[in-house]
């Protein structure tokens, strides 16, 4: 019994990283109909902000953690822009082919960029957050899971009211619908769609620092798989949709740790690609999603 | 207030329109007829900003406003109500209203504006809180039209209020077109199948054929010419 | 009287027997690049089939290559010894065989990725195969009769020009066929009138899917021939990058142009040896021209006057 909870929450803690990158991939999907494919680079970005702010904000406390993280997902919110607004806001308009390349492109750029500028190799993460194991009966729960759930929290709180409240959220959510009718009423779909960048580049941003903060070291190809993941995730929940994505990483994080406790568990990283044809197969529409026709 | 000169529009290598020079008077409404694909809904795009024209002018209040983005018109004063409606179906009745006034920054202007909204149409305050994509063709279409009020437009472009309406609720919708027309001064460009019912409203006509205007003038001239009763009024 | 194609194949055919017989004075380095140029031409007309066909986007023919380039060398290796055949039998009989086991199977993975995700459309399959790239690295790397992480070794180096060469003229040949009948055909449909286009819209997905199989399946073939000519094989070689090193080519060309794609596999493999010597850089390289190429030119780099069609 303590080994299931155990295994619950330890996929829980991975699940809400899976959630917040799953976010990113959801609403870009949503304003853009494509795949932003540089999402998981993003995510490593904000790892290395993590590790490069750490040491000079003085980390190791709640306040130091708490301002590294909001400094990592400042950053990448800035990156997420200017990608958005270099390389895919030129193809406006084109097929869905030519963008999807661009992020592919971009995607390896940042990766390769990342090996020259952060080095190939792999670098041990601090700890940012004071770092401790409570033990309840026979479960071990360490503060850094609680501090994921407890930031995933807040943040898909904050997101929820921030796209369901406000005038922004309101116009992304209908420039999601019919773009055309957004500017109609005066929308300006780029702002838009630049804001849309930064709100899930800094979700991801935040996902990079959690992520280093339990598997703690980071590399320049580091978003690849969690990337991958993440992207079934929303593809689980439904694309597009934001409580399908959240739920979508929870689920994938809570089946991933729950294989890797069988023995399986070397296969634990090609699961999240069969659960995704399985979707393909049975549910294209995911769990919450609605299958909408395609714009060709 | 209005005025397009010369307006040549291409759409790859299909003109749309060729040379379509007409005005619209401050405080009229003024029609415009044709047939399926004489390009009605590519003038009224093209004054949006949607299309951009490859030669001619669109004179706004005596300013060319070719090629100033669509999000911008909206501020001037011009409002664009779409061909088939285009609510946004996944936000609410009310929702979709206040996006019509995205660019109004002032709470209690909204507030006003929704009042007024709802009075004319008051079977849209009944369906306040539900996703607009449940409502009837008809609640949508006044959706619509409300929606583009709530920026306090001067000018409107009506694109086929009617079409796929039940009748009664066309007719409803012409009045409300009628009074605020008369109420607020607003000036409208309306694009009509319908061309009876919407030449009866207006003050002033244009036939559109193949991206030609064929025919102008008072619209009770043109209800009663031959050539539109022919082609249009169904004999 | 063949037609034109035919006459053009039987040519290549040849010339590839004939340069074979006198390849032993060639010097070995352009031999080599000679044999790198008709297996990135086979992988890289093999993909243009995919992804100018079907407008979507294969992301793992990488992963497709390592699935023939195992099975064939599985095949060599293992049959290969246990059949006591002479040298020759082996490379004129037993190779061949490998390099069409390899094909098949990497054909019927194929089938597998691209049945469900190019049902939908949008950009799954991208995606998927993405996926599926890593999940046959995973596989190889916890396959232990295939030597696991440490790789395959000791494979006979059967590769020649004249294999090589063989199969790029058939892939050229098949993907040539394929794209000038059906897709040809089933454009003029659509145009004709919207009932058809609808019975064409079922279709499409078949069409689509049989380009993606008989795609992986050249990537496959041409992962065998890969395989005997570097004796060495392991997971890793398969991985993303390579992936990416056939997009560029396919891209550089200009995706559904066949001679474009062709021109640009020989031009980066010719580079490829110069282009190491920047090592990191390379990879940067090839992201900023993915990138500048859609921005700029996303039709190819080489676009000719006589082009008939621009798919």
């Amino acid at each position: 019994m303590t080994e299931l909870l155990q295994q619950l929450l330890n996929g829980l803690s991975l699940g809400a990283i899976y959630a917040l990158i799953a976010l990113g991939y959801t609403m870009v999907y949503g304003v853009l109909r494509f795949i932003n494919f540089a999402h998981s680079d993003v995510f490593m970005v904000g790892a290395y902000l993590g590790f490069y702010l750490a040491p000079r904000v003085g980390s190791g406390t709640i306040l130091g953690g708490m301002l590294v993280l909001s400094g990592a997902m400042a950053g990448c919110a800035v990156l997420g822009v200017l990608i958005e607004k270099l390389a895919y806001r030129p193809l406006r308009n084109r097929s869905t082919l030519t963008v999807l390349i661009t992020a592919i492109g971009v995607s390896l750029l940042l990766q390769n960029l990342g090996q020259k500028i952060f080095g190939a190799n792999p670098k041990p993460f601090p700890a940012i957050f004071p770092v401790t194991q409570l033990h309840f009966g026979g479960l071990t729960v360490s503060s850094n899971q609680i501090i994921v759930l407890l930031v995933t929290l807040v943040l898909l709180g904050t997101l929820h009211w921030v796209v369901n409240h406000t005038r922004m959220g309101t116009a992304m959510r209908a420039l999601s619908f019919n773009a055309t009718a957004a500017s109609l009423v005066g929308i300006n779909n780029d702002r838009v769609i630049s804001f849309t960048f930064a709100l899930g580049s800094a979700l991801a941003g935040a996902g990079g620092i959690l992520y280093a903060m339990n598997y703690p070291s980071i590399d320049p190809l580091m978003g690849t798989l969690p990337g991958l993941k993440a992207f079934v995730a929303a593809v689980l929940g439904g694309i597009g949709n934001l409580p399908g994505a959240a739920l979508g990483g929870m689920l994938i994080g809570l089946v991933e740790t729950m294989v890797s406790g069988t023995r399986a568990s070397t296969f634990r990283d090609a699961i999240a690609f069969a659960i995704l044809i399985l979707i393909l197969l049975f549910r294209p529409a995911g769990l919450l999603g609605r299958l909408r026709v395609e714009k060709v | 207030m209005l005025e397009l000169r010369d307006l040549t529009v291409r759409y790859g290598a299909i003109t749309a329109l060729h040379g379509v020079s007409l005005r619209v008077a401050a405080g009229s409404i003024v029609t415009l007829i044709g047939g399926n694909g004489a390009g009605k809904t590519t003038t009224l795009r093209t004054v949006s900003g949607m299309v951009k024209p490859a030669s001619g002018q669109v004179l706004f209040e005596g300013e060319e406003i070719g090629g100033i983005p669509t999000h911008r018109l909206v501020a001037r004063g011009l409002a664009h109500c779409p061909e088939g409606r285009m609510v946004f179906a996944n936000l609410t009745v009310r929702e979709n209203l206040q996006m019509g006034a995205y660019l109004q920054r002032d709470k209690g202007v909204i507030r006003r504006e929704e009042e007024y909204v709802f009075a004319l149409f008051p079977r849209l305050k009944e369906r306040e809180a539900q996703p607009a994509g449940t409502l009837s063709g008809g609640e949508q279409q006044m959706l619509a039209i409300g929606r583009a009020l709530m920026s306090q437009p001067r000018f409107l472009l009506l694109d086929e209020p009617s079409l796929g309406i039940a009748p009664l609720l066309v007719k409803l919708i012409f009045e409300k077109i009628v009074e605020l027309n008369r109420q607020r001064n607003l000036t409208i460009l309306l694009v009509e199948q319908n061309a009876n019912l919407a030449l009866e409203v207006s003050n002033h006509g244009y036939v559109l054929e193949t991206g030609r205007i064929q025919l102008s003038g008072e619209a009770a001239g043109l209800r009663a010419d031959p050539r539109v009763r022919d082609a249009y009024l169904g004999g | 009287m063949l037609p034109r194609s035919q006459i053009w194949l039987l040519a290549v055919l040849g010339a590839a027997a004939v340069m074979s017989a006198v390849s032993g004075r060639l010097n070995p380095y352009w031999l080599d690049v000679a044999m790198g140029v008709g297996i990135n031409i086979i992988l890289a007309v093999s993909l243009n089939l995919i992804n100018g066909f079907t407008g979507q986007f294969s992301l793992g023919h990488a992963g497709f290559m390592a699935v023939g380039a195992y099975t064939s060398a599985m095949v060599t290796t293992v049959l290969g010894s246990r059949l006591g055949l002479s040298p020759v039998l082996l490379r004129w009989g037993l190779f061949p065989v490998s390099l069409v086991a390899g094909g098949l199977l990497a054909g019927l993975a194929g089938l597998a990725v691209g049945a469900p995700s190019l049902r939908l459309k949008g950009d799954y399959l991208a995606i998927v195969t993405l996926g599926f790239g890593e999940i046959i690295k995973v596989i190889l790397q916890n396959l232990n009769a295939v030597g696991g992480a440490r790789g395959l070794s000791g494979i006979p180096s059967y590769t020649n020009l004249f294999w090589t060469f063989t199969v790029a003229a058939v892939t050229v040949y098949v993907v040539w066929g394929l794209l000038n009948s059906t897709y040809g055909r089933g454009f003029l449909a659509v145009a004709d009138d919207e009932v058809a286009a609808e019975a064409m819209g079922l279709n499409t997905t078949r069409y689509k899917i049989n380009a993606f199989v008989v795609g992986s399946f050249f990537a496959g073939a041409a992962g065998g021939l890969y395989a005997h000519l570097k004796g060495y094989i392991s997971p890793t070689g398969f991985d993303f990058n390579k992936s990416i090193e056939i997009v560029v080519m396919v891209i550089l060309g200009g995706m559904g142009r066949h001679l474009g794609v062709i021109v640009a596999a020989i031009l980066l493999t010719v580079v490829q040896e110069p282009l190491r010597k920047l090592g990191d850089w390379r990879m940067i390289l090839y992201a900023l021209l993915l990138i500048g190429l859609m921005l700029t030119r996303p039709q190819g780099l080489f676009v000719w006057p006589l082009k008939r069609r621009n798919a």
